[in-house]
């Protein structure tokens, strides 16, 4: 008797139809396209402006000269970006209707893990091309990173795609009662941005405060901001890039964890309700 | 879809769950639940609101573990073999679950992919089912145009896409017109009798269970009766499936 079972092939179309999907969502929810591009010019274009005069910042690597303000927080806008795709393409599972959305994708046959994984690749490959749009903006501001950085960069935000996605997850897998996105943006987003090297350089930081400044250090957003921002300069910051992989496998463990029918996580939030 | 050569297979009950018990913390939502779905047979499982018919379907699946009890599909157990036994199930759940800004191709489409269907194979089979529930004509619209009673349908044909065996439907006349309702509740009958498609239907209306039906009454996390609709009623002393209910509910009380 053969035995049924999924091929190579199978696997592959599944992968394709989960980024086809959240390709077409991205491109069909215009508010939310819009918004995750204009969220970042804001930032740019009114932040920047007013706060490059406050803030001097000296030559740190990679930069080889003095840097304008926007050229600074230019990676951790990047990495903004993908945090709030992350979130959103995770948790608007959960919330579309109960579940809803979630449900059709863990009746699938495919293993729990292999859709979980298809999920956030899905997400990283939007963000990615978010990121990337944000670039070509960008150059209106003077933020010309070497032709060769457009390229180096992009495995570091994959990199960081995936972590700051798998962190969406995990949320989503754990928390009940974050009911909506204002409570993500409030506990995970706002903190993670403002206790990282995205708006301010450490060392800068640490003068202020040598506590806020291990927070900082302490914090995987910090890392993600890092690794793009050397990439974007052809260089490779080991210690951020082993700091996000490590993130990446915690988080993407306590996902699994968390969306295992056996632990029941799901059971105990569906009980809850 | 996936290849079930298994001639083994035919001879079990489409669904078969035995001794299911769940809780939610001191919660009992389900307590010793054993039934079967016959292929080709449609089964109403009829309870009040409470009474544990969305938690038997989250159990069946997968979407979480029962702690006691076991639930197999065609002879596939949903824990031990989950790949065989959501892949010969199609479901539509009480909530709808479309992704209303897409259209009700590319739902159709995502649909396919979760089954790991070929592109080809997937057009041709979407197009036949919306075809048999008469929605062709709107597959690019994006499904939030659509009706509450086109959108059931557009469910139905979503759930049907990759050749299920077993259809399992919770609630799927809630909010619906009368006109939907019907169109509904016949074509699904039609697919029983016609692919020998088994049906687990969950509903709080009494008069979704016919008397050609099976039905399994389900109270309070327990089932209360379960068999042909004439013989449920026949053993209840009753006049009709609603008295019947009535009383069988009371006996719990008592």
């Amino acid at each position: 008797m053969r035995r049924p079972g999924l091929s190579p092939a199978h696997y592959a179309r599944c992968l394709n139809g989960i980024v086809r999907r959240e390709a077409l969502r991205w491109v069909n929810q215009r508010g939310r396209f819009v918004s995750a591009l204009v969220r970042p010019l804001v930032w740019l274009a009114i932040f920047a402006a007013g706060f490059r005069f406050v803030l001097g910042v000296s030559i740190i690597p990679p930069y080889e000269t003095y840097i304008p303000y926007e050229v600074y927080i230019a990676p951790g806008l990047m990495a903004m970006i993908q945090l709030f795709n992350g979130m959103q393409s995770s948790l608007s599972m959960v919330y579309d209707r109960e579940m809803g959305s979630m449900k059709t994708l863990m009746v699938s046959p495919f293993p729990r893990w292999f859709l979980l994984v298809s999920k956030l690749l899905a997400g990283v490959a939007v963000s990615v091309v978010q990121v990337y749009i944000f670039l070509v903006i960008a150059l209106a501001w003077d933020i010309q990173p070497p032709v060769s950085g457009y390229f180096a960069v992009l495995p570091a935000l994959i990199l960081s795609g995936l972590m700051l996605g798998a962190l969406g997850l995990v949320l989503s897998s754990f928390i009940r009662q974050l009911e909506n996105f204002a409570g993500v943006m409030n506990f995970v987003i706002f903190p993670m941005f403002f206790a990282s090297s995205a708006l301010y350089p450490l060392w800068r930081v640490e003068q202020a405060s040598p506590t806020l400044y291990w927070i900082c250090q302490l914090n995987p957003f910090t890392h993600a901001t890092e690794l793009i921002r050397f990439a974007l300069y052809n260089q490779f910051n080991a210690v951020s890039a082993g700091v996000v992989v490590l993130f990446l496998a915690v988080f993407l463990v306590l996902a699994i964890q968390g969306y295992d029918p056996s632990r029941g996580l799901i059971a105990r939030r569906a009980g809850a309700e | 879809m996936l290849d079930r050569a298994d001639p083994a297979a035919t001879a079990a009950p489409a669904l078969a769950v035995s001794g299911l018990s769940h809780a939610f913390g001191a919660r009992k939502a389900l307590d010793g639940v054993s039934f079967t779905v016959e292929p080709g047979a449609f089964t109403v499982l009829l309870g009040l609101n409470g009474a544990g018919k969305t938690t038997l379907f989250a159990l069946i699946t997968r979407l979480y573990y029962s702690r006691t009890g076991s639930i197999s599909v065609y002879g596939s157990d949903v824990r031990r073999d989950p790949l065989l036994a959501l892949a010969r199930m199609g479901v539509v759940f009480q909530q709808s679950t479309l992704d209303l800004d897409l259209t009700v191709e590319q739902n159709m489409v995502y649909h396919a992919s979760l089954h790991g269907m070929a592109r080809r194979d997937a057009a041709a089979r979407i197009a036949a089912e919306l075809e048999r529930v008469d929605l062709s004509s709107r597959r690019r619209d994006k499904a939030r145009l659509l009706s509450g009673g086109q959108r059931r349908r557009v469910e139905l044909a979503r759930a049907l896409v990759h050749d299920p065996s077993l259809l399992l439907m919770d609630e799927p006349t809630v909010g619906l017109d009368i006109e939907s309702r019907r169109f509904l509740r016949d074509h699904v009958r039609h697919l029983c009798a016609t692919r020998g498609l088994g049906v687990l239907w969950a509903t709080h209306l009494i008069d979704e269970a016919t008397e050609d039906a099976q039905v399994v009454v389900l109270h309070a996390g327990r089932v209360l009766a379960s068999g042909p609709v004439p013989e449920v009623v026949a053993r209840a002393g009753a006049a009709d499936l609603r008295s019947a209910f009535d009383r069988l509910i009371a006996e719990t009380r008592s």
